[in-house]
């Protein structure tokens, strides 16, 4: 066979384009367009960055869940491990063990990601030495880690009581960079690295094809334990960076920190069209999904028709019709 | 073709029926007839149409030219409950039961007996099945779970499921495909006794010497289409199998390469795999076929699994004469030892990936640049495997799931070749595969072994044994109990060994007392 006959064929076609790639974006755009009719204040460079610096939260976490849910696994316990990292955060904070404010915060920050890495190999070992259902061991984390935070902060919330530091870390959620909200670097940065990881390098191809099917990685001679273990650690780590805008926007955090921001960070994530069953994720989906979720609050907010107070309502249904049409989209093979 | 060879009115005809999925037409114009008392057997490769006419016949799809013909009279099903109440049942190629259910209620699911229109009527559902496995000639106890029986027995339940309803034909989708001569005999049986009874019996397979045993007639399929029905008596099997490929197939196995001499490079001794294999020993040479004999659940599988590092295993493994402990399957990997698993779909490929992921995926510490996977060098080494290897694909990004069997076996062992192997262990490496492909996969694991691989090869069709090793062993009950070589690999002398009728240590008795 000769050369140009041996090569695959890379002509664009439409109907090789992959739609459960593409539907996230195309609701993205349909969002957009139908929040102008709503609210003329919508479509303001104002309000849409408004609505991207606070979907820092679901993207950031959303894009450790997408490695998670890649390799077939689940954590529910992400809310809680934001709640627990974060009040470990404030109190290393407070305590005021290095004087100097600027490397204080450095190595809070050290703590949370650690922290966070830390929290991920738990569950990790649990679900891979332990031979338990990713649902069920996530599910008793996140009890236990809602639990302790409550423990630690005696029902009341915990305040980061250093005002220097405070100072010091405020511009991390609340300032820009060049005219761009810290938080929308923080999203594009992990995302960045995050696709890097899961589409470029060999670890990541191992996390799809462990998600594809565990015998045939475990066959293949694939490490199945660790690279699992790993898309946890990964979760975990996504988790204290999160964590790191969290603490400057209030500079506290109490029990009902990261309530059902598990739902948030799944549901941007099959919203972004990676398959709850693994084998496929979409790292740029699950930003678009996470955008998704807090676009649709933002329009339900400044619409009249629905009270804002269904929201949580409204992103469960999401989630649904997210599968649905997951679903009705899947690539047969 | 409305009169069949005795004379009679045919009970089942399906008159110049057509099928096309989409622009596809896998059936074109085939017309065939069944009378009572007769084994009609289709014959074909994969591919050819046998199991489309089949569920068209059954009701499963719906013919888009062409006509059914029931005693003489026109009829259509509009499912295979309809055909199933006229009479037609279909036992299927997989294994369609719930597997942790009892035989009792596999057999009656979905029909459950009532007491009192409420509640299941376990203990006469118990009786019924018992008695229909009976009938079998197979002794299960109705209230076995299926995950516990072995794939033959499940074929039998499977059998007795669909005989259970009423009928006057039954359509047999390669019942065998996955079963052993012995196993076979038992299938082969009931099909007799059907026939005995006078019902009229489809049965399509492509292991041509069952379809020699068993039928009264046979019909040749290729490419969708009708190439001949003859009697069975006047087709031989070499004949039939012409017919099927369309051309000589007669060198279907390789010449073997030369056997070695050399010191063995893998040696295996007092190995057990608990609850599969005991006592197992063997060695294998470098450039040496070996062949694993044995019925299904003999376990071949789990001791080369065991040797490989995929299960819990006791017993010392010395390759090149070095002792060598395999906590995983990677630490045999990295030694140069491969394991290709017979389930294909299930733990070699990645079906819904494309083709270079799924080739390099066991090696993948080849294809990177730094920290980054180098796609260009895979989709070269994708290209170098098609080649190699005669991968048919349309195009790279295909899914490993599109390919056909044969293509995927090719695929799985272009994967497993990226590792450089010296000892390549290939797990019933034709099962599924249609008989060109299987010429060729031959052809691949003798160039292998006369290259300087030591090749071990499980298989369950003894002919193929046969056709390609060094040497067999014979497996039963998990252990090795015989090993034959040269003259003495016949499928009678594998058969008495496994099915433990014959021991390497009888064999030594008789020797001692004569």
């Amino acid at each position: 066979m000769s050369d140009a006959t041996m090569k695959p064929r890379t002509g664009f076609s439409w109907r090789r384009i992959d739609m459960a790639a593409v539907a996230p974006f195309v609701a993205l755009a349909v969002l957009l367009i139908a929040g102008i009719f709503v609210n003329e204040n919508f479509l303001t460079v104002n309000n849409l960055v408004n609505v991207a610096t606070r979907a820092a939260f679901t993207a950031i976490i959303g894009v450790g869940a997408t490695f998670v849910i890649s390799a077939g696994g689940l954590d529910l316990s992400v809310g809680s491990m934001t709640a627990f990292v974060a009040s470990l955060m404030i109190m290393f904070l407070n305590t005021g063990i290095i004087s100097d404010p600027l490397t204080m915060l450095f190595a809070g920050v050290a703590v949370a990601l650690l922290l966070g890495a830390a929290c991920g190999l738990g569950n990790g070992l649990i679900i891979t030495v332990g031979r338990i259902e990713p649902f069920i061991a996530t599910l008793g984390t996140m009890g236990v880690l809602r639990g302790l935070t409550t423990y630690l902060s005696q029902g009341g919330s915990i305040t980061l009581q250093n005002e220097d530091i405070e100072n010091l870390y405020h511009p991390v959620y609340f300032g820009d960079l060049l005219g761009i909200p810290v938080p929308i670097i923080f999203i594009a940065l992990t995302a960045i690295v995050g696709a890097f990881v899961l589409y470029r390098t060999p670890y990541g191809r191992h996390v799809v094809a462990v998600g594809s099917s565990e015998d045939v990685a475990r066959y293949s001679g694939i490490a199945v334990g660790r690279v699992r273990t790993i898309t946890y650690m990964i979760q975990g780590l996504c988790v204290g960076i999160a964590v790191l805008l969290y603490v400057p926007r209030l500079s506290a955090s109490n029990a009902t920190t990261g309530l059902l921001w598990e739902l948030q960070a799944i549901t941007a994530v099959v919203v972004g069209g990676t398959a709850l069953r693994g084998g496929v994720g979409r790292i740029w989906g699950t930003v678009c999904g996470a955008l998704i979720l807090e676009i649709v609050g933002n329009i339900m907010l400044l619409s009249n028709f629905i009270s804002e107070y269904l929201i949580g309502a409204v992103q469960g249904a999401i989630i649904i019709v997210a599968m649905l049409v997951q679903r009705s989209l899947m690539r047969r093979t | 073709m409305s009169v069949s060879e005795n004379g009679a009115t045919p009970l089942l005809e399906g008159r110049h029926l057509s099928k096309s999925f989409g622009p596809v037409e896998v059936l074109s114009d085939v017309s065939v007839s069944l009378s009572a008392g007769e084994v009609h057997a289709i014959v074909g490769e994969n591919g050819a149409g046998k199991s489309t006419l089949m569920k068209i016949l059954a009701g499963h799809l719906q013919p888009t030219r062409g006509t059914i013909v029931l005693d003489g009279k026109e009829v259509a099903f509009s499912g295979p409950v309809d055909a199933e109440r006229h009479g037609i049942v279909l036992v299927h190629q997989e294994i369609l039961l719930a597997p942790h259910l009892t035989v009792a209620q596999n057999i009656f699911m979905g029909r459950e007996l009532k007491l009192a229109g409420i509640s299941v009527n376990d203990r006469e559902m118990n009786r019924v099945a018992a008695e229909a496995v009976h009938a079998l000639g197979a002794d299960i106890p109705p209230t076995t779970v299926i995950a516990r029986l072995s794939i033959a027995k499940r074929q039998l339940v499977q059998i007795a499921r669909a005989l259970h309803v009423p009928h006057r034909v039954a359509i047999f989708d390669e019942p065998t495909a996955s079963l052993t001569p012995f196993e076979t005999e038992a299938v082969l049986n009931v099909i007799r006794d059907l026939k005995a009874r006078g019902k009229a019996v489809l049965y399509i397979s492509h292991r041509l010497n069952e379809v020699a045993a068993i039928s009264d007639r046979v019909t040749v399929l290729r490419d969708g289409k009708h190439i001949t029905t003859r009697n069975t008596a006047e087709l031989k099997p070499v004949e039939m199998a012409r017919l099927m490929v369309g051309r000589d197939v007669s060198h279907l196995y390789p010449d073997r390469p030369p056997k070695p001499e050399s010191a063995p490079i893998l040696e295996v001794s007092g190995f057990d795999v608990p609850g599969f294999a005991s006592n197992a020993s063997f060695a294998v040479r470098a450039g040496e076929i070996l062949g694993f004999a044995g019925l299904i659940g003999a376990g071949r599988t789990e001791l080369m699994e065991g040797v490989v590092g995929l299960r819990p295993h006791r017993g010392e493994v010395r390759f090149k004469g070095e002792p060598v402990v395999f906590h995983s399957v990677r630490d045999s990997m990295r030694r140069g030892i491969v394991y290709l698993s017979e389930d294909r779909k299930g733990k070699g490929l990645l079906l819904t990936r494309d083709l270079p992921t799924n080739l390099t995926l066991a090696a993948l510490s080849h294809f990177v640049r730094g920290p980054v996977l180098d796609r260009r060098k895979e989709e070269a080494a994708l290209s170098h495997a098609i080649g190699e290897f005669d991968i048919r694909a349309g195009r790279h990004d295909m899914l490993a799931g599109q390919l056909s069997g044969g293509n995927q076996q090719k695929l799985l062992l272009a994967k497993m070749m990226l590792l450089e192997p010296e000892i390549i262990v290939i797990d019933e490496p034709t099962r599924g595969i249609d008989i060109g492909t299987k010429q060729q996969i031959y052809k691949f694991i003798a160039e292998l072994a006369g290259r300087g691989k030591a090749i071990i090869v499980i298989s369950s069709e003894m002919q193929e044994l046969i056709g390609i090793s060094h040497r067999i062993l014979v497996m039963h009950h998990g252990r090795i109990v015989g090993e034959v070589s040269g003259e003495a690999m016949t499928e009678d002398e594998i058969v008495v060994y496994a099915t433990g009728v014959k021991t390497a240590g009888t064999v030594a008795e008789m020797a001692g007392a004569t």
